[in-house]
């Protein structure tokens, strides 16, 4: 017993100093003072190196607290205790943001970097003239697969893969929208549609692919497809450039007939505290050197077009993350659907997933 | 004194009875009460009707219920011989503990490394090459599902049993022996019955956590299989459809109910002391 309570004593006391320790350490760089940015943002989704660079340019320190889905953030902005000045959501979490009073408005007399941009990727169904969000990276759906056993001719659209030849051979990203979404363009018909006459047909698309369907899986994707498990995979293209990163026999295909066009956007949550430190990093992330250097660091597309043409040819020119004119054109945005209209997408989808 | 006594008893209660009304009563009710109301925050009883007039779903319980027994009944068939054997070793207690060992590890890190081992280039179809029947599809089948689903409910078998094989006394066996039955009399007519409570609550344990598994079926199953706990994970976070997803919660709780009266113990009329 007293060998027991010396012990929890001894815990506690070495617990106690390390906390001490790490929060004078903390007070020392700078990260609890005024000149703080508090930015909320996907895992490894900002070269590390300018945030330094950031620091030594407007001695704003900047903290970085990650979150693994759009769910995630949402629920802890909303929940309130929390500083974020700045958070990065996808194109439909910023209109349900939006919609839940969760964001700030811009100031545009306090941005410097709107001309930048590719007019192409702005004034957005989710957010119109921009009002909350400025675009960070945008990207596709598409379609991997692997030279060792596909070729490049066999996959080029998205009817190729209901294909007989790829029994078992694919891997699709499990997320209802864009599985739907995939079946629906395959059928001609619009990503956004509410008709379920219409998703019942793109659900009976589906079910034809089924004996093609190796698995349903989320991450994981990336690991299978780097290890060789599967030679096909419908997956995102910010997934596909870490695959690509990570296996030289693997190419990522934006079929030309029509895809999903998605942004993860900058934005203000209302729980903004440094409004001087905000405008000064959504400035400097504005810069096309800066925003090239770190496009080319996450290897996702960047909508900034003077930082576009400051990239090496060999990414500019890279069809894969950065699709022609005439398949740009055919790519669609999720409109943020009502959620008894989600239902609708979930409950075929899931549908499907039981037939498979 | 004795009303001493009495309030002192009282003050014993305070956090197991804080911790039944917090942890216990409130998140049922919570379920129960969400049940009921649909996507735009109505009161309806659409979400049960939906649930029971749908193929989907009612397809969805059976292929739950059938995995959910496969892998309690494998567990089992695992569990008792090895409880058995462990108890009759030197060291039991030692062997017990490297059997509990891996309950210490989160089971996502244990479904990982499943990922390795079962995956084209792992460490289990090298073996199949090695032996000359070549690799094999592993991963994303119903077998990897229930193998690795077995592996994780083995312990909390295993403990139960091998409690009820402790606590059986061995003069029982002693007896049975003298009296002239053969081994196999002996394990069928007195330590199976009298060890029974001990695979009673090790189906508990199993039965309805496995109805329920939901990172499994997509890691190792590749969301072949899809069970109960699957469509909650996806009202909840994907669709945010609470009432659907605590319909099918409640109908859990149902299923784990009917499982504790049809394991519970039986006493005989009268309960006499045993």
């Amino acid at each position: 017993m007293k060998r027991l309570l010396s012990l929890a004593i001894a815990l506690i006391a070495i617990c106690g100093l390390l906390a001490y320790s790490s929060q004078s350490l903390e007070r020392s760089s700078g990260s609890t003072g005024s000149k703080v940015l508090n930015l909320y943002n996907w895992g490894d989704y900002i070269d590390p190196s300018l945030l330094t660079k950031f620091q030594k340019e407007t001695g704003y320190h900047v903290n970085v607290e990650t979150f693994d889905s759009n769910e995630a953030m949402y629920t802890k902005i909303q929940q309130g205790g929390t500083h974020y000045d700045l958070a990065v959501p996808s194109e439909y979490m910023v209109a349900k943001m939006k919609r839940a009073h969760l964001l700030r408005p811009l100031d545009k007399s306090k941005l410097t970097g709107w001309a930048n941009y590719d007019q192409r990727f702005l004034n957005q169904s989710f957010d119109r003239d921009n009002r909350y969000s400025i675009p960070y990276f945008w990207g596709t759906l598409g379609i991997v697969y692997n030279d060792k056993y596909v070729k490049a001719s066999e996959v080029q659209h998205w009817q190729d893969l209901w294909s007989p030849r790829w029994k078992k051979q694919i891997m699709l990203i499990d997320s209802a929208r864009d599985i739907m979404g995939m079946a629906l363009i395959t059928l001609g018909k619009s990503m956004n549609t509410t008709n379920p006459q219409t998703l019942l047909a793109a659900q009976k698309k589906l079910d034809q692919l089924s004996p093609n369907v190796k698995a349903i899986v989320a991450d994981e994707i990336k690991m299978y497809m780097i290890q060789d498990e599967a030679p096909l995979a419908v997956d995102w293209s910010g997934e596909a450039a870490e695959m690509l990163a990570g296996n030289s026999h693997l190419h990522y295909v934006v079929p030309r007939e029509g895809s999903n066009l998605w942004f993860d956007n900058l934005v203000i949550p209302k729980t903004a505290q440094h409004t001087k430190a905000i405008y000064a990093f959504l400035n400097f992330m504005s810069q096309p050197d800066n925003a090239a250097q770190n496009a080319t660091y996450i290897g996702y597309a960047t909508p900034n077009q003077r930082a576009k043409e400051r990239l090496p040819q060999a990414i500019r020119n890279d069809r894969q993350f950065y699709p022609d004119e005439q398949t740009l054109r055919h790519l669609q945005v999720y409109r943020d659907l009502s959620p008894t209209k989600v239902e609708l997408y979930n409950d075929r989808y899931l549908e499907f997933k039981m037939h498979h | 004194m004795i009303a001493l006594t009495k309030r002192k008893t009282w003050l014993y209660f305070i956090p197991y009875g804080l911790w039944l009304a917090l942890f216990v009563i409130a998140p049922v009710a919570l379920i129960i009460y969400q049940s009921f109301f649909d996507l735009g925050h109505h009161f309806t009883l659409a979400n049960y009707s939906t649930y029971f007039a749908s193929a989907t779903y009612l397809k969805m319980t059976v292929n739950s219920v059938w995995y959910a027994l496969l892998i309690t009944l494998f567990t089992g068939l695992i569990s008792y011989p090895t409880a058995y054997f462990l108890h009759q070793l030197k060291h039991r207690q030692f062997w017990l503990l490297l059997v509990i060992l891996p309950t210490w590890i989160n089971i996502l890190l244990k479904a990982y490394a499943f990922i390795g081992i079962f995956s084209q280039a792992g460490l289990a179809n090298q073996f199949l090459t090695f032996i000359g029947i070549g690799p094999q599809q592993i991963l994303f089948t119903n077998a990897s599902f229930i193998f690795v689903a077995t592996y994780i409910q083995i312990p909390f078998m295993i403990l139960p049993i091998f409690n009820a094989l402790d606590d059986l006394n061995p003069a029982f066996i002693n007896a049975s022996r003298d009296l002239g039955a053969s081994n196999w009399q002996t394990f069928r007519r007195v330590i199976f019955p009298l060890t029974l409570p001990g695979v009673k609550a090790g189906v508990q344990a199993v039965f309805i956590p496995s109805l329920s598994l939901f990172m499994l079926t997509r890691l190792i199953g590749g969301n072949k299989v899809i069970t109960l706990g699957t469509a909650i994970e996806e009202h909840f976070l994907t669709t945010m459809n609470w009432g659907m997803g605590s319909t099918i919660g409640v109908v859990l709780i149902i299923a784990m109910i009917i499982v504790m009266t049809l394991t519970g113990d039986q006493k005989p009329k009268g309960g006499a002391p045993r």
